[in-house]
This record gives C-alpha cells, sequence and structure tokens, in this order.
C-alpha cells in the first residue's frame, strides 16, 4: 500500500540528498523544509509522469496536490484512477 | 602585461636567485618576450614581460637614476603620459618612455600615496633601498593580482600563487574555511585564498614589508552617497547623467587604447562590449579587430547579435565556436590557471577565446566587464527588486507570474507556474532585513552542495559561518544604504575581483599571453557610477537604462533593444554529454575522492549517475559537478604533485 511513498521517497534521498544522512516525515512540507528546489520539482514532477504514465497539467502544479510525500502519492493515486481504471487496479495489486 | 615574483629574505643572507627564476618561471606564460631578475643582497625581484608599451626600453625589474629603487611591475597605467608629464615639470629625467619608469618617480615625489594618482590596472612591487622596505600594491578594482606568503626565513610574492609554490619551504594545503566560501559565496573572502597560509594582497590595497614588520593598508574604498533627487527637472537631470557617463567611458577607452601593439576588442553580442567597441572605432576610426566565442547550444549561442554588432560597427571579426567537448578538454587547463575551485564552466570559453586573440597576433582586447556592476545589468538586482515587491503583497497571484520575465532565457524557470515562483521566491520576514537580502537566495542555494562534503570537512566547518565573514567586511552605514546600492557593493567589491575579474578575466586571458583592458572600471567612471540615482540604473525593470540611453546613437538597436542574457556556459554537460574523458573518470571515481578526502564518494557517485542518466538538469546539480571536479583538479595539480616549473626551464 506503501511502495508509492516508498517509491518517491527514493527518489528524493537519491536525487536531492544524493544519500546523505537527513532524513524527513512523509508529512514534511517540501517548501517549508526545503526539502526540494524550483528545479528540483521539475525534476519530481517528470519522474512521475514517467514512472506511472501519467500527464500532469498546469493547473494541477500547486503545492496542494505536491507538497509532501502523502500529498503526492494520494494526487499520484487520484489521478491514476480517473485516468485508467484497470492501470488503477494493477497498481493496487502491486501495492 | 606581465608576471612578477620576488623574495625578501628577513636574516642577513642573500636572496636566492635561482629561486626567484623558478618563480618567475612558473608565469612565463604572462610574460613570454622578455625576463629579467634584479638581486641586491636580502632581495631579489624576478620579471616575465609581455611588451606592449615602449617596446625597447621598458625593460624590467628597473631601476631609477641612482639605484635607490627598482620595480617589478605588472599592468597599465593608462594615464602615464600625463602623468610624466608633470614629473618633467618638477624635474624629473626620464631614460625611457614607458608607464613604469613613471610610476618610480611618483613613487619618489609621492611615496606610497603615489598610487592614488594612478588610473591603470596594476600589481606592482619597489624595493625601497633607502628604507630597506618592499612597497607592495594592487589596483583599485583588483583587476592584476598579486599573492604572498612567508616562510620562516622569507618574504614572497608573486603574480599567480604558483610562483609561491616553486618554493619547495611553502606548504600546499587547500584552505577548508576557503572550501566552504566557495561552496557559499561562489568567491574566497579577501585576503584568504584556496591555500592555507597564501593570502592575496586584496584589491585597493598596499603593503609595505621590512625584515621586522609587514603592514597592510587600504587606499581606496567604494561609497554610494545617496541623497539623490534634489533640484531642477527630472529630464533634465537624466540628460546631464547620461552626457557626463558617456564623456567619461568616451575618456576611459581613448587612454586604454594607448598602445605600442595593436588593441583589439572582445564582442560578446551584449550591450557593454558593443558600447566599448564603438567607443575605441570611434577614437580610432581605422582598422579594428573583434573576437568572439560562439557556442552550438543555442541556450548559450550570442553570434546573432556578435555579427550584427561587428557589421553595424565595421570591424574585422573573427569568430572560433565552443563545444561541450572543447570545454571538457580545456577544463583541466583552466583550473591550472585559475587556482581555485570554481563553481561554473564560464571561463573555459574565454580561455579559449583568449587562444583565438593570441593566434591572431594579439596582446591587448578591451572588454566589457564592470558595466554590469556598476551600471545595474544583473538579472540579482532585478529578482531583489522583485522579491520585495512580492514580499509587500504576499497574497497577490499575479505579482509572482512577474518572476518569468526575470530570467526569459532559463527554461527551468519558464516551466513554472505561480504557485511555485512565488513559494521559492518568498521572502522570509528574518531576510528582509538581511545586509545580504540581494544575494541570499542564491548563497542558500549555492551552500546546499555542502551536502557533497564529506564528514571530516563537514565537521570542520560546522562551528564557521561564512556570512558573519563577509558581514565583518561591510562598509559603516551599510544598512543605511539603498538596497540597489548594498547589491551592487557586493558585486563590484567581493564577486567582481574573486571571480569576475580573475578566474574568468586575468587568468584565462594571461594563459595566452593576453592583456585586457576594461574601461567600465576606470576609477572615474566606477565612481561616477556610484553616485547616478538607482532608479536610472534600472528604470522599473529595464536594467543598465542610462547606458543604454547615453549609448543608443551609436550601437545596433537589435543589441540595445534585446534582453538582456548574461554570459553563461554549458556546464555538466561539458564533461558528460560528449566523449568519456578519462580525468573526470578517474578524479571522480570513489579511489581518488577518498584520498582527497574532500568529498563523500557515495553522494558524488549518485550525482554522476544523474548525469550520464541525463537527469540534472538543475542549477545546483550543475554547480555541484563543476566545484567538485575542479576542486578535485586543484588537489591534482598543485596539493599532490609540484607545479611543472620544469617546463618553463628559464633562459
Amino acid at each position: 500500500m506503501r511502495s508509492v511513498e516508498r517509491e518517491l521517497k527514493k527518489f528524493i534521498k537519491d536525487n536531492f540528498f544524493f544519500g546523505d544522512h537527513s532524513d524527513f516525515a512523509d508529512s514534511d512540507s517540501f517548501l517549508e523544509q526545503g526539502i526540494i528546489d524550483s528545479t528540483g520539482m521539475l525534476e519530481l514532477v517528470s519522474f512521475v509522469q514517467q514512472q506511472h504514465g501519467i500527464k500532469i497539467e498546469d493547473d494541477e502544479l500547486i503545492p496542494d496536490n505536491l507538497d509532501s510525500i502523502d500529498r503526492l502519492a494520494a494526487f499520484i493515486r487520484r489521478k491514476l484512477a480517473m485516468s485508467a481504471p484497470e492501470q488503477s487496479s494493477q497498481f493496487a495489486t502491486k501495492a | 602585461m606581465c608576471g612578477i615574483a620576488g623574495i625578501l629574505k628577513f636574516h642577513d643572507e642573500p636572496a636566492d636567485r635561482e629561486l626567484v627564476e623558478r618563480m618567475i618561471s612558473a608565469v612565463r606564460h604572462r610574460g613570454p618576450d622578455a625576463r629579467g631578475v634584479y638581486c641586491d643582497r636580502n632581495v631579489a625581484l624576478g620579471h616575465a614581460r609581455l611588451s606592449i608599451i615602449d617596446l625597447a626600453g621598458g625593460q624590467q625589474p628597473m631601476q631609477n637614476v641612482d639605484h635607490s629603487l627598482c620595480i617589478t611591475f605588472n599592468g597599465e597605467i593608462f594615464n602615464y603620459l600625463e602623468l610624466r608629464e608633470e614629473l618633467v615639470q618638477k624635474g624629473y629625467r626620464f631614460a625611457t618612455s614607458s608607464d613604469t619608469e613613471v610610476i618610480l618617480h611618483l613613487y619618489q615625489e609621492h611615496g606610497e600615496d603615489c598610487v592614488k594618482f594612478m588610473n591603470g590596472q596594476w600589481a606592482f612591487a619597489i624595493w625601497d633601498g633607502r628604507r630597506q622596505e618592499l612597497f607592495l600594491s594592487r589596483d583599485r578594482l583588483g583587476i592584476r593580482p598579486i599573492f604572498h606568503t612567508r616562510t620562516a626565513d622569507a618574504f614572497l610574492f608573486g603574480s599567480e600563487i604558483k610562483c609561491l609554490f616553486a618554493c619547495p619551504k611553502v606548504h600546499r594545503e587547500i584552505d577548508l574555511n576557503a572550501l566552504d566560501q566557495i561552496f557559499t559565496f561562489w568567491f574566497n573572502i579577501s585576503p584568504r585564498t584556496t591555500f592555507a597560509g597564501i593570502s592575496e594582497l586584496p584589491p585597493g590595497h598596499c603593503m609595505r614589508v621590512s625584515k621586522r614588520e609587514m603592514r597592510v593598508w587600504r587606499y581606496w574604498s567604494l561609497g554610494f552617497p545617496g541623497g539623490w533627487d534634489s533640484g531642477g527637472r527630472v529630464a533634465d537631470r537624466e540628460e546631464q547623467w547620461a552626457q557626463q557617463l558617456l564623456d567619461l567611458l568616451k575618456d576611459a577607452t581613448r587612454i586604454r587604447l594607448r598602445s605600442d601593439v595593436p588593441v583589439g576588442a572582445y564582442l560578446s553580442g551584449g550591450l557593454d562590449s558593443t558600447v566599448v567597441t564603438a567607443l575605441a572605432k570611434q577614437a580610432t576610426p581605422s582598422h579594428l579587430k573583434t573576437f568572439s566565442v560562439t557556442f552550438d547550444d543555442a541556450e548559450f549561442d550570442e553570434s546573432t547579435y556578435q555579427r550584427e554588432a561587428s557589421r553595424f560597427l565595421g570591424t574585422d571579426h573573427q569568430e572560433i565556436r565552443c563545444t561541450y567537448d572543447d570545454i571538457g578538454r580545456v577544463f583541466p587547463e583552466v583550473i591550472q590557471h585559475a587556482e581555485t575551485p570554481i563553481l561554473r564552466t564560464a571561463p573555459a570559453p574565454l580561455y579559449i577565446l583568449s587562444q583565438l586573440v593570441h593566434d591572431n597576433g594579439y596582446k591587448v582586447v578591451l572588454t566589457g566587464e564592470g558595466s554590469d556592476e556598476m551600471l545595474g545589468g544583473y538579472d540579482i538586482y532585478k529578482e531583489a527588486k522583485l522579491r520585495r515587491f512580492l514580499a509587500a503583497r504576499p497574497d497577490s497571484q499575479i505579482r509572482p507570474l512577474l518572476l518569468k520575465k526575470l530570467y526569459p532565457y532559463l527554461p527551468n524557470v519558464q516551466a513554472q507556474t505561480g504557485a511555485y515562483l512565488k513559494e521559492f521566491f518568498r521572502v522570509e520576514t528574518e531576510d528582509s532585513a538581511s545586509p545580504f537580502f540581494s544575494h541570499l537566495p542564491r548563497w542558500k542555494l549555492t551552500s546546499k552542495l555542502k551536502l557533497f562534503f564529506s564528514d571530516a570537512v563537514k565537521s570542520e566547518i560546522q562551528a564557521r559561518d561564512s556570512f558573519a565573514d563577509l558581514e565583518s567586511l561591510l562598509p559603516a552605514g551599510f544598512s543605511q544604504w539603498e538596497p540597489f546600492c548594498q547589491a551592487q557593493y557586493l558585486e563590484a567589491i567581493f564577486l567582481l575581483p574573486n571571480y569576475i575579474l580573475s578566474s574568468q578575466g586575468d587568468r584565462v586571458a594571461m594563459a595566452h599571453s593576453v592583456e585586457i583592458r576594461l574601461p567600465f572600471l576606470d576609477y572615474r567612471v566606477v565612481e561616477f557610477a556610484a553616485k547616478i540615482p538607482p532608479r536610472l540604473k534600472m528604470k522599473v525593470l529595464n536594467e543598465k537604462y542610462i547606458l543604454k540611453k547615453c549609448t543608443a546613437p551609436f550601437i545596433p538597436r537589435s543589441v540595445a533593444e534585446r534582453p538582456k542574457q548574461p554570459y553563461r556556459a554549458p556546464d555538466g554537460k561539458a564533461f558528460f554529454a560528449g566523449q568519456p574523458l578519462d580525468y573526470v573518470a578517474e578524479l571522480l571515481s570513489p579511489d581518488c575522492l577518498r584520498r582527497s578526502g574532500l568529498f563523500n564518494p557515495a553522494a558524488v557517485e549518485k550525482l554522476v549517475d544523474k548525469f550520464k542518466n541525463g537527469r540534472a538538469i538543475g542549477t545546483k546539480d550543475n554547480m555541484a559537478i563543476v566545484g567538485i571536479l575542479s576542486t578535485q583538479l586543484v588537489m591534482h595539480h598543485f596539493v599532490d604533485k609540484p607545479v611543472r616549473t620544469t617546463e618553463y626551464a628559464f633562459s
């Protein structure tokens, strides 16, 4: 069930902290905690689109959708459920 | 333009002539035309000459008539003809027509105050036999370099740090405090250098060294007077500022054409170098050669504007194409010359450009540096203005979109939505009052690169506060200055000498025996520019408004009206997009990183993977890879092995 969260966290740790010791909670705000900078946000969005085969529209690029592991994972699940029900169930079984 | 070096022994023993020869040989590239050494008991001065003024008579080191003084001098005194005339009227007799001899007599006349009369770019040392003291000086803005150190028995100085490393007694070790500063500000805070125990003489400073003591003092400082906008009509005042600025720039360019060899010009395609080229063409309507670097990558290339400026001004134009591979190939040589870690590859194309100048038989070029600092061209000024504007209305949804106008050339910014831009440029309450308000986003971003440091380095620098280091150097009253002037000061006094004029200026030009001359950094222009009201430097968000206004009639409209594009070069791509480079693989290997002990090999490995997979798109990753690689090169060139003086055998 938490595989999306794990995958997002690994991506962030590898790509923005480069394996540094820093840790953060799934509910921590990326912006407020300085976890991801402006370009990092673009990298993360591009990773999510590629990984899950979804298209994120400009008006969806808002902190409400993206600003923590929890929010982003929930957003991904909503997108998957909306765009392709069969993908969503496949994803649910995998998780 | 030249290379200088010297020794003063503290005890009563002869200075080592052979050592000075080695020191000067280490900077032979700065002066391939002639070499000389002067020895007098405890002192020895060396000189490598690039002959530009008085080709036959200007040999150095040069003594005065009674041999009480001897000078070794790197640079140009552009008002030397006027100074010479005054000295002649006071009864001084000249044996040469060089500017070097003018300094000698000026020192005889005024002592250490001589530098206040000089308009130019210099680093020199005079041995004053009567006082048994060395007198050293560096120009106001720091165009020419000079470094020094002391061993148990001697004081040593030289144009580059490699001169000092020619002495086996000089310790070679990276200064971790310096590394901390570079990975915060992009530069060391003068007099600190990359190496522990090696100092530079800061810009606008002089020093005296005797066997007993060493004294360093500032002879020039930059201030912003404020108190603008009084008396007369606004439009009239604007006209006056514009006319006076133009008159000064014309004269600054005119005296920078004084030379016994031909003077060319760089054309970047931007406003500043186009203005300088236009003024040079007006002053000498004959043949003028211009030089440019072009890129395949449209994100960096400005060749359209360069060619247009050349056509419009009627110059004989030469250009050289710079590829990713070229930057990767020359980068180790660039660091050999820069002698410091750097976070951008921007010096590399300029290194390639100075080779083009040299290959065309030119020794001197005019360039446009200094205008962005003093006349308000940098984006960081606009960004600070916008951030204050946003902070005043934090809830506005529209204002954040202005940030996109700020960086039209940065795709990563263009791809952001308003909601995110607003968050990223948000002003924290405590930041509003910081003297570094303008530079905080840059420095905070750069500081994040420190996560790549090894645990040992992290623990060493943990208690340090680079911001406090810098704050202690701000002039009295700085907090009351206009924010725009504060930002200008930070750029002009710190970034300009410690990065732009050194790694990106003197070092990469002198690497190919090319002297740069910078009309915008004539001290009269700089002091006048500090008096111009900020609203005329940046009118709303129109940068360098007053410069555009006074030069519009004689430069191409397309150049005057184009959006500002700062000079940039491909960074990480230079090392990973083309042919694999052996030195990159070796220096970034876990083994090599562990040996140098400065970076965390596992973190660097992940960063390298990100580049190899083409996922590293951000400024931070790019600065990190260039910073780590250049630091490893500094270790390789200077700490792990001796300086290659044998290749520069003294003849």
